[in-house]
């Protein structure tokens, strides 16, 4: 409570010098939820409608739910839908098991380290490159094979093997653990910053605990409620993927989002109805997936409890093993991104490359001299797009920061809920139903409703990873420099920010990244006239040629890796003489 | 909440169809030129072919020169994004300023957008150029997939399917669809066509099923329950047997046309198709496949089509896009168009209506190393009608399509 009175005397001493700002930072948390959730609820009115049947500009004008019947009647339905399930859990399970026995297992060690570093430029390659480039690597004709033909294999020519698009939908999963395992990395070690595990784990060891057993026991209850959203996140987005679902995954018949996209580009405009009622049933599975998954918690706590309670020591040998097929498992995910994109590097220099060679015949630069001309202006448009949606969501999500900081408005959990929605509804289900609601309003086909819609998925991931280093703060920071006479806007300008830039440049950084590889919400709102990297390179992908896609792919990677090296190198520049401050 | 909203929608479109009905009249041409001057042309155009975006940029560079019309190439992956892109206008009851000024289409998307009427005209026969094109001589210019157009979309390239084989691998290749699958059956995995209901994949069908059919004169007429059974029977009769024996065993599709060119180079089939005469050349020019492939048609011929050009009904620059749709029908652009070494689509124009120095420019074209020559590649058989394929996608992808 003294805590309390204190924010509400130095909120009166503030009053004088900017009156604005005490009535409009109060307003921050709501404009940001409005910002976020606005687009999201109006999208789903808008694909609800025509679920139902409603839609006059296709001749839809009664309400019932022959939309539904239809969708149910539809030969692949529960096929689909069970990919969809089974692919999002999948891929989730996976991606946690390996990062927290990662973190578990080599933390604090110089394995460690070489793990962090990997983070940043295995975030900014894009979902669909790292595909592209994980399906050139494992299929037949792939350069796995080619390395392997045909003194090791004797294959001449590629066998007839099912392995990207299998049925089981095995690559697609590897392709998005590939992808998640770098997220939840990065989201554990926000996490870890805040369990304080150094003291919990150091007592586990004294007692004899073997290293993961410790770590499972003391830190990981407290780690999984942190990273829990996030987590959900993850089942949401890969239960409802679409681009690299149409690279990896499997077509008879696809995941049901892909089948959804599908039905809402038929020439047939019919089976609009049945994309909206498609898109409404991936909406209510993505709700039972993360149903199940919560059950799963429930019962993996309990299981947990009474694992804790029979008090095991843990077997050294089992987790050594345990260890290394974490590592194991990590470092050929890893590798997987990585060599695909060198893949994808070499292609954009070749010619004809034909099988079993291992490199192309002659290389050249003519697809970049083909290429670059035209990359200069989706390039400007993909910062321009970029940097403005990153700065408005700085920019709230500074102000709802402050706003927590100085009235003591902190969000509670079902707000931080709120803050997820966006990226927990499928992207199917909302953005047709928003593309017409910006339609309605006249916001629409031009670069400003595009940053808007932007701001909507970068927004969650700028507010996630800046708002615990801003809490983690040093409040005494603020004590000594409104006791020497600063009032709160000079602390915040001086002294907060210039010290918290290290975050400031990675939430950028993240945000930037996400609003690089925006694809349906660019197309979708932007008329098809806002030309991004991404909506061109896709466009251009469409053909399959990987030399196109190779020299797109790279420019993509580029421009969401380029703030990343920012967000390490500035700090280090600005603060050389300041080493506290280096590392954030 | 849904019942105000859409009400307000209804409201709104009738308030904005009076603004839509004044638009520019082609019958008055040079009326068009003015208000086409200074206009941006958003052309929606399939983008996955550097061929194809190379000749549409070379387009929009030449009609700004000559018209000062600006043409703003929109990639798309799926024509159908354009056409969804004018659904969703109307049902904001935008219907006037729409984002699409011109859109490259045929077949069930043109019959689609007809049939709502969410396009623009009739113009394409006022136009100064149509004057060198003969719909007499060349049903498909008024026929697509045997929808009149009614003036609603201009040709601007013809195209048929066409086989190509690796000789390297496949010295004598299957003409004719049981030859076809006697060949799959003794190579299993080495011959694929695109998931239908891509549109190639979808022709493949048809193209089948007309070869197939015990009276193929049914397949011209709207389908009819009876007729349909007995024309169809056949033609899955023959896909049973082929699928087990297609690559992958049928367990996987290439998502559509130009995939079959990364997997011929990549040698994992040996025989493939395209709705483009030329694209096996062009492919082979530009490094992109390996110059011991070459082109051929079945036995029976193979159908054949026009792409159109067409502008919806809200089109912001309908002056503009007139303008290129017009100059898409010039000889000077056609005949660009048929060279090779640009692209190598067929021409829709007439040579007996051109001047001679016109005709001279066509007659120059120099034929790619694995492009037939017109004798070679034959008269083209006509399209079904869009309703067979429509079933014939439905009934395809519940037996092949969501069968594992």
């Amino acid at each position: 409570m003294g805590l309390g009175g204190m924010r509400e005397a130095s909120l009166q001493r503030t009053g004088p010098l900017a009156p604005w700002r005490i009535r409009l930072l109060p307003w921050a948390p709501a404009l940001t939820m409005a910002a976020m959730l606005g687009p999201v609820l109006a999208g789903l009115l808008g694909t609800l409608a025509p679920a139902l049947g409603y839609m006059p500009a296709l001749g839809g004008t009664g309400v019932g739910t022959a939309v539904f019947a239809d969708l149910l009647a539809w030969p692949g339905l529960a096929r689909a839908a069970t990919l969809s399930a089974v692919v999002g859990l999948g891929a989730t399970a996976l991606s946690l098991a390996i990062v927290v026995l990662i973190v578990a297992g080599w933390s604090g060690t110089r394995t460690f380290a070489a793990v962090e570093r990997a983070l940043s430029p295995l975030l900014s390659v894009p979902h669909a490159a790292a595909a592209f480039g994980l399906a050139f690597l494992i299929a037949p004709s792939g350069w796995i094979a080619r390395a392997l033909s045909p003194w090791a294999t004797g294959w001449e020519q590629p066998p007839d093997l099912l392995i990207v698009q299998d049925p089981a939908g095995l690559s697609l999963i590897l392709g998005l653990v590939s992808k998640e395992v770098p997220f939840l990395m990065l989201m554990t070690l926000a996490a870890m910053t805040q369990a304080r595990p150094a003291q919990s784990l150091t007592t586990a060891r004294a007692l004899g605990y073997a290293r993961v057993n410790g770590w499972f026991k003391t830190v990981f209850p407290a780690v999984y409620r942190q990273i829990r959203l996030p987590v959900y996140a993850v089942l949401a987005y890969s239960m409802s993927v679409v681009d690299v679902a149409i690279i990896l995954g499997p077509n008879t018949p696809p995941p049901l989002s892909v089948q959804v996209v599908k039905w809402m580009n038929d020439p047939d405009l019919a089976l609009r109805f049945r994309a909206a009622a498609g898109a409404l049933l991936q909406l209510g599975l993505v709700a039972a997936g993360l149903g199940l998954w919560r059950t799963l918690e429930v019962a993996a706590a309990f299981a947990g409890c009474r694992w804790t309670l029979r008090g095991g020591r843990g077997n050294r040998v089992a987790e050594a093993g345990l260890r290394l097929a974490a590592l194991a498992l990590a470092g050929v995910s890893a590798l997987a991104v990585f060599a695909g994109l060198a893949g994808l590097l070499v292609w954009s220099f070749a010619g004809l490359w034909q099988f079993p060679d291992l490199l192309p015949q002659d290389l050249s630069l003519r697809n970049w001299d083909r290429h670059g001309p035209r990359l200069a202006a989706p390039v400007a448009e993909t910062l321009l797009i970029g940097g403005l949606s990153t700065a408005i969501a700085l920019l709230l999500t500074i102000s709802c920061l402050e706003a927590e900081h100085r009235h003591g408005l902190r969000p509670g959990s079902r707000s931080l809920w709120l803050l997820y929605l966006p990226l927990i509804v499928p992207q199917v289900a909302f953005l047709a139903g928003f593309q017409t609601f910006a339609l309605l309003s006249g916001l629409d086909g031009g670069r400003v409703p595009v940053v808007l819609a932007h701001v909507v998925f970068v927004l969650p991931y700028v507010f996630l990873s800046l708002s615990e280093p801003w809490r983690a703060w040093d409040v005494r920071q603020d004590t000594v420099a409104r006791a020497l006479g600063a009032g709160p806007d000079r602390v915040l300008w001086t002294v907060r920010l210039p010290m918290l830039l290290r975050p400031l440049l990675t939430a950028a950084a993240v945000g930037f990244a996400v609003s690089v590889g925006q694809y349906l919400p660019t197309l979708l709102v932007g008329a098809g006239r806002v030309r991004t990297l991404t909506t061109e390179a896709v466009a251009l992908a469409s053909g399959g040629d990987r030399r196109v896609i190779g020299v797109y792919a790279l420019m993509q990677a580029l421009a969401a890796l380029a703030p990343y090296l920012l967000a390490i190198f500035l700090p280090r520049l600005l603060w050389r003489n300041r080493t506290g401050l280096r590392d954030g | 909440m849904i019942r105000t909203l859409a009400g307000g929608v209804a409201v709104l479109a009738t308030l904005a169809v009076s603004a839509a009905a004044q638009a520019a009249d082609p019958a008055d041409w040079s009326a068009v030129l003015d208000e086409a001057r200074g206009q941006t042309v958003y052309w929606n155009a399939w983008g996955g072919s550097n061929t194809v975006n190379d000749y549409i940029a070379w387009v929009g560079q030449e009609v700004q020169d000559r018209y000062g019309v600006t043409v703003e190439h929109v990639k798309l992956s799926d024509t159908a994004e354009a056409v969804s892109r004018v659904v969703a206008e109307r049902a904001a009851g935008k219907d006037a300023g729409g984002a699409v000024d011109l859109i490259w289409i045929n077949g069930e998307n043109f019959a689609a957008m007809k049939e709502q009427g969410l396009l623009f005209g009739p113009w394409a026969e006022q136009v100064p150029n149509w004057q060198f094109v003969d719909p007499a001589e060349n049903a498909a210019v008024t026929a697509d997939f045997t929808i009149p157009t009614d003036g609603l979309e201009a040709p601007w390239g013809m195209a048929q399917i066409v086989f190509y084989h690796d000789t390297a691998r496949v010295a004598e290749p299957p003409r004719s669809m049981p030859a076809l699958l006697e060949w799959a059956s003794a190579n299993p995995g080495r011959f694929a066509f695109p998931q239908p209901p891509d549109f190639v994949g979808s022709t493949f069908l048809k193209q089948a099923l007309l070869e197939l059919a015990p009276d193929p004169a049914v397949l011209g007429r709207p389908v009819d329950e009876a007729a349909y059974a007995a024309a169809t029977a056949p033609l899955w009769t023959f896909l049973d047997a082929l699928t087990p024996n297609l690559w992958r065993g049928g367990q996987a599709y290439p998502q559509n046309g130009p995939r079959l060119l990364q997997l011929m180079a990549d040698g994992e089939i040996d025989i493939a198709l395209s709705f483009d005469p030329n694209e096996a050349s062009n492919a082979i020019a530009n490094g992109e496949l390996q110059d011991s492939v070459r082109t051929y048609v079945l036995d029976g011929g193979t159908i054949g089509n026009a792409s159109f050009v067409a502008i919806p009904y809200n089109a912001n620059a309908a002056a503009g896009a007139m303008v290129v749709a017009d100059f898409l029908m010039s000889p000077e652009a056609q005949a660009r168009k048929q060279d090779p070494a640009v692209w190598g689509s067929g021409t829709i124009l007439s040579m007996a209506r051109l001047s001679a120095e016109d005709r001279a420019l066509f007659d120059g074209i120099e034929l790619g190393v694995a492009t037939l020559s017109p004798a070679e590649l034959g008269a083209s058989l006509p399209e079904p009608h869009p309703s067979w394929m429509v079933r014939l996608e439905q009934d395809w992808i519940a037996r092949f399509g969501v069968s594992e």
